[in-house]
């Protein structure tokens, strides 16, 4: 079950023709996908098409009335290898997975794919992680379409404009035989806005006639001397295809302008941020009439070099908005314009920056350099009002020097993997600092302080794999981390399986939360609970012990600090040989609340006995070192001001967010910190016996404090703060 | 391009994890197509449903500026160009002006003052705080309208969500063209919590439409005055007047903690160190002022006693029921976590029976051995009570226990240098003074606060007699805060 749910937005799947629909970009595809006709979809989950795996999740009852199959698949290589049935068959389907990282792990199947190319249409929809908010290494889909030869839709980030691509998509991959990618940028994935629907299309081919007549043609497979062929169709046939369907549908768009001898030619992806820096400059209004002539690319791979020409033609110059490095299509139009002998002077990097997001400054500025270049006139940045720019240089001054902190992402509260990472700190004081190779997932965070825990990261379920060299005698082992939904994506055979044949000595970790926790918190192999339309429950020390570990050992309650630092300790010490795999397994605390939390509230509220933990700190006794909070990191563990007005170090306070995980305490215990942890349970709806119980303590304990005196005790701080 | 052409409003909400920004963004959306405009709203997720900071963009175009025609709306906000940006905290406000979202030419700025300090904050072993001050003054400076209240603290008195609060603030600032009916009919339409966010929309509301400046952050608040007792009073007036509040407060203290005749203990060693800082002070009284607040934490240092103690007051177990909110009717236990090891035990005994456990070996490893796990005792519960109940009444013999003997010889030592030092060099002095603040807490963090403490004073004849001592100590002391593997001490001690 997903972290968020779609069950209602869905029902837009629905509308038919002439409708309104209103709602988030990558639920818009999903709804073209429909009115294309297709008949299978998988894929894998990540920014930013988690959500589109999510919405198909939540659409599968939908999905089955028209007879369309979805698989939510092992890896993005699963997924595109899925695509082979659009080879011999009529069918059109569609893949979905995080780029460039996905990208990356398809591209076996996608070269596969592409060499023999398809029947029916294929469609690649790669959710494009660039820029402000990702999480991946800075790279473009852009290389994989060139190197596979799949055609590279970039379309303008405008709900029915990528709509109708999907549509055009399909029938550009049927009319070359080609896979086709559609590219979406993060924020068009998540743009909300509007399009006029159609009704949906039962694929008139199906996946039963499939099955029941297969098709079978060798040509189509890769092998010598398919292959050879393969290449030779590419560029005899398919290319010139596809250039024809391009052209006479028009999908790329010519904008004219008043400013004729210059032009701006631009990816569709960046339309938008062109035309808001535009308008900023004086030279288009609000509905995108431009002042200068632009040449929109809906389609960036193949360059169609007659509409390149025709726009290029009679222009003194031309500048490219191609966001990433390196400059492909510039490089492309250069040698288009060259081969023709056109003039027209060509400008791009040289004038936007070659590396980084094309946020709206970087594009205005760019664009300013151009039009300045050539003479057009712009309206300054800001009206020339000296008091607002010493205002903001004022302003700036204030709060330079590094105090506005980063707040990078962390752990969630009560996260079960906080207490794995505080255990490794603890081995770290008593064993000394290890080589900790890293893996793809919200345990990566390790890297970041409080824990500042890990080496390298290179790659989803590859954090054995990274330190399968430093397997050599020494006196310490490198420590691997793994977490589950990498574990299932490759980690099982490329990390787990490949120390086993190589004998390794190393200790790999693999953090078993329950989920594809980072991602959203899809369902896995071994997610704990069952889903009705996926097969889950395989444990993962089972698969481990599959492969050949002897050594594993698998911890139920990560929170058990002392446990898993006892645990850890064994596995970096024991003599016996061969890879030691830790197991620690407790269930994703996010996914956990969202299960639990109404189940409790609904149980306190029917008069149920419900027990509510949750930590708290007694100022009294918090000296301020916060040592806690450096072995936790927890968001609910923060600090306020100290009420005792004695000290100046601020107290470290539980806020109300807390869900009572106990790692509070078990820090306390393993670290031997401080005593001023108390564990607060409330228990709502007490049992008759309890509630007598409870009397007869309070009672017995209030007349051995009134012996005592500490009723008459002040209170240990002054009553003024809080 | 014509002067005065439609434009869209543009609105930026910079909100972390669980602060409801998703919610407010769907709220003016649905409020914006209400009221006939065309709405476009995005977002970078991803990572940022944990903890980091997201970014919530929108534009609203007014339909009737269209005439048919589309406008091109854009996914993400240009510096210079945004007309609103909503903040739900401080920094993230600050953050916003650090951007470029916020320019005092066209910004209205919706800040919530309250802050959520980042991780680099709270790790400290410090105050590693940023000063809410400067932020609060920035945030005023470079928007060109601020409406700036603790809003958090407002979700919280209406039992309301922030968010809430903050669509009120952005209904009470005018910012947009739609009234109050408009922005409340939205929070029905979404029809979730509607009542608890109609609160919180009210407040917001209020503290936007009323003419009052932003609250600066932590005013430091008058120190409370404490009941001294009355034998002790006069020697109090003794002392220089900056002085008497904090020495007030450590006469209270000591006297709770121990007895009366240890808070005239206190007095007397501060007599002493204003009688050095009359003679060669400047007439500020710090030193003495500093001394008067270290020396009553360091003479209150946290034993077992004291910590059973304070556990098992009635007047906490009634602030943690307030802290937990535990209604009537509802059973609350109490459960501490305490570790209590060799040391803890072999200096809460007497003296000479702490040193020969000390010594002993067998002794040694039989306490060792009991102690290797830690406890959770259930102060609630009547056993945990006895337990907790014993330990504390040791108080009487606390002046017989080898802790005693040790920490009072530490705070005479430190005392002694203070007083020699502050002939030589008053500056150096007060920060030798403020240097007692690294022993503090319990374990590893105390000894590792000793360690640095005594590694700085091995290294005081280095500083002494040079002109910039006292500062280079304060660099010594920041350092031993800084980390807690003694690496930053380390360099800054090599580097003298």
């Amino acid at each position: 079950m997903a972290e968020r749910s779609f069950k209602k937005e869905v029902q837009s799947l629905y509308l038919s023709d002439g409708e309104e629909f209103r709602g988030e970009g990558i639920l818009a595809v999903t709804k073209a996908l429909l009115q294309s006709g297709v008949s299978y979809v998988a894929g894998y989950q990540g920014a930013p098409i988690s959500h589109l795996m999510d919405v198909l999740s939540d659409a599968n009852d939908i999905l089955a009335d028209l007879g369309v199959h979805f698989e939510s698949s092992a890896s993005e290589a699963t997924a595109a290898a899925t695509l082979a049935a659009s080879v011999n068959y009529p069918l059109r389907g569609a893949v979905t997975f995080k780029s460039t990282v996905g990208t990356n792990v398809a591209a076996d199947a996608l070269a596969n794919l592409a060499s023999g190319g398809v029947t029916g249409g294929a469609l690649l929809i790669v959710g494009e992680d660039y820029g402000e908010g990702s999480s991946i290494m800075q790279e473009r889909s852009h290389a994989f379409a060139m190197k596979s030869q799949v055609w590279l839709l970039d379309p303008k980030p405008h709900l029915p404009t990528i709509v109708d691509m999907v549509e055009k998509g399909f029938q550009l991959s049927e009319a070359s035989n080609t896979p086709v990618m559609l590219e979406l940028r993060i924020r068009a994935c998540h743009v909300y806005g509007r399009f006029t629907t159609k009704k949906n299309v039962r694929p008139s081919f199906t996946l039963k006639d499939a099955l029941e007549t297969p098709i079978r043609d060798v040509s189509r497979i890769v092998l010598p001397p398919s292959t050879y062929l393969h290449e030779k169709e590419k560029i005899e046939k398919r290319w010139p295809a596809a250039v024809k369907f391009i052209e006479d549908n028009h999908l790329n768009e010519f904008h004219d302008g008043k400013h004729d001898d210059i032009g701006i030619v631009l990816q569709g992806g960046m339309y938008n941020t062109v035309l808001r820096a535009l308008e900023q400059l004086g030279l288009a209004d609000a509905f995108g009439n431009s002042d200068i002539p632009l040449y929109v690319m809906n389609v960036t791979y193949p360059l169609i070099d007659n509409e390149m020409k025709r726009f290029a033609l009679g222009k003194r110059a031309i500048v490219i908005v191609e966001e990433g490095q390196p400059e492909f299509i510039e490089q492309a139009v250069n040698t288009i314009l060259r081969r023709a002998d056109i003039g027209t002077k060509v400008h791009g990097k040289d004038m936007l920056p070659m590396a980084g997001e094309y946020t709206g400054l970087v594009v205005r500025g760019g664009l300013e350099t151009f039009l300045s270049t050539y003479g057009i006139g712009t309206k300054p940045k800001a009206p020339p009002n000296s008091d607002a720019a010493g205002r903001r240089q004022k302003a700036l001054d204030l709060i330079k020097g590094g105090k506005v902190h980063p707040r990078p992402p962390s752990f969630c509260t009560g996260c079960p993997e906080r207490p794995i990472f505080a255990a490794m700190k603890l081995v770290e004081r008593e064993l000394g600092q290890h080589h900790v190779s890293c893996d793809i997932g919200c345990h990566l965070f390790s890297i970041l302080p409080p824990f500042n825990i890990g080496n390298t990261t290179m790659g989803y379920g590859l954090g054995g794999a990274g330190a399968a060299a430093l397997n050599a005698p020494a006196s310490k082992r490198a420590i691997a981390v793994v977490g589950d939904g990498g574990f299932w994506h490759n980690g099982l055979l490329s990390s787990v399986g490949n120390s086993v044949f190589n004998k390794s000595d190393n200790v790999t970790i693999i953090v078993d939360n329950g989920y594809s926790a980072a991602t959203g918190g899809q369902d896995l192999l071994s997610s704990k609970h069952s889903n009705d339309i996926r097969t889950t429950k395989n444990p993962i020390e089972k698969a481990v012990r599959g492969v050949g570990v002897e050594w594993v050992r698998t911890i139920t309650h990560t929170y058990s600090v002392a446990a898993m630092r006892d645990t850890l300790k064994e596995a970096l010490t024991t003599k016996v040989k061969g890879p030691k795999v830790i197991v620690a397994s407790s269930e994703c605390m996010l996914n956990k609340q969202r299960r639990e939390k109404p189940l409790r509230a609904k149980a306190e509220k029917d008069g149920k006995r419900v027990v509510k933990e949750r930590f708290g700190v007694d100022a009294e006794t918090c000296t301020g070192d916060h040592s806690c909070i450096r072995l936790s990191g927890c968001p609910s563990l923060t600090v306020a001001p100290h009420p005792d007005p004695l000290r100046k170090d601020p107290v470290t306070k539980v806020i109300s967010s807390c869900v009572g995980c106990g790692l509070c305490g078990e820090i306390s215990h393993a670290a031997v910190l401080c005593p001023s942890f108390y564990r607060a349970s409330v228990i709502a709806n007490p049992q008759w016996g309890e509630r007598v119980m409870g009397r007869i303590r309070q009672s017995v304990i209030g007349w051995l404090s009134r012996r005592m005196g500490l009723d008459k005790a002040p209170p240990a701080l002054p009553q003024a703060a809080e | 391009m014509e002067e005065g052409a439609p434009r869209a409003i543009r609105l930026a909400i910079l909100a972390m994890g669980g602060e409801g920004g998703g919610v407010l963004a769907d709220w003016v959306v649905d409020l914006a197509e209400h009221a006939g405009y065309l709405a476009q709203a995005t977002s970078v997720p991803g990572v940022a449903q944990r903890t980091g900071a997201t970014i919530y963009y929108l534009e609203l175009f007014p339909k009737p500026a269209m005439n048919g025609r589309d406008p091109v709306l854009a996914l993400m906000p240009v510096p210079g160009d945004v007309d609103i940006v909503i903040a739900s905290e401080l920094m993230e406000a600050a953050r916003a002006v650090e951007r470029g979202l916020v320019t005092p030419d066209r910004t209205v700025l919706i800040a919530s003052t309250n802050r959520v300090y980042a991780m680099t904050e709270k790790i400290a072993m410090g105050d590693g705080r940023s000063d809410g001050k400067p932020l609060v003054e920035a945030i005023g400076l470079a928007a060109q309208r601020l409406v700036a209240t603790d809003m958090a603290l407002l979700a919280e008195a209406t039992g309301s969500v922030l968010s809430a609060v903050m669509f009120g603030a952005l209904a009470g600032s005018g910012a947009l063209p739609f009234d109050r009916a408009a922005f409340e009919a939205t929070i029905e339409r979404a029809g979730i919590g509607v009542e608890a966010s109609k609160r919180g929309f009210a407040a917001g509301f209020d503290a936007a439409t009323r003419k009052s400046a932003p609250i600066p952050q932590d005013i430091p608040a008058a120190l409370p005055d404490a009941a001294v007792p009355e034998s002790i009073a006069p020697f109090i007036e003794r002392l220089p007047f900056p002085a008497r509040a904090f020495a007030r407060l450590g006469v209270a203290r000591l006297a709770d903690y121990q007895d009366e005749a240890y808070a005239r203990l206190y007095v007397d060693r501060l007599l002493a160190v204003a009688e050095a800082d009359a003679a060669h002070g400047d007439g500020t009284y710090r030193l003495t002022t500093e001394v008067a607040r270290e020396l009553a934490l360091g003479m209150a240092y946290e034993d077992t006693i004291r910590v059973a103690e304070l556990k098992i007051r009635p007047s906490r177990i009634t602030r943690v029921h307030g802290e937990v909110a535990a209604k009537d009717g509802e059973v609350l236990k109490v459960a501490e976590f305490l570790h209590p090891r060799l040391q803890e035990i072999t200096e809460s005994v007497p003296a000479g029976l702490g040193r020969f456990l000390e010594r002993n070996r067998l002794a040694r490893r039989a306490i060792e051995g009991l102690t290797r796990k830690g406890r959770i005792v259930e102060t609630t519960s009547i056993r945990g009570f006895l337990l907790l109940a014993a330990v504390a009444r040791l108080k009487k013999r606390r002046r017989q226990s080898l802790r005693y003997e040790r920490e009072q010889a530490f705070l005479t030592g430190w005392l002694g240098r203070i007083a020699t030092l502050a002939k030589r060099d008053y500056a150096l002095t007060v920060a030798l003074a403020e240097c007692r603040t690294l022993v503090k807490g319990y374990g590893d963090t105390h000894e590792r606060g000793r360690r640095n403490y005594d590694l700085i004073l091995a290294n005081l004849a280095r500083l002494d007699g040079r002109p910039d001592a006292a500062a280079k100590l304060n660099a010594l002391r920041q350092a031993a805060l800084t980390d807690d593997t003694g690496a930053k001490l380390g360099a800054a001690i090599s580097a003298l």
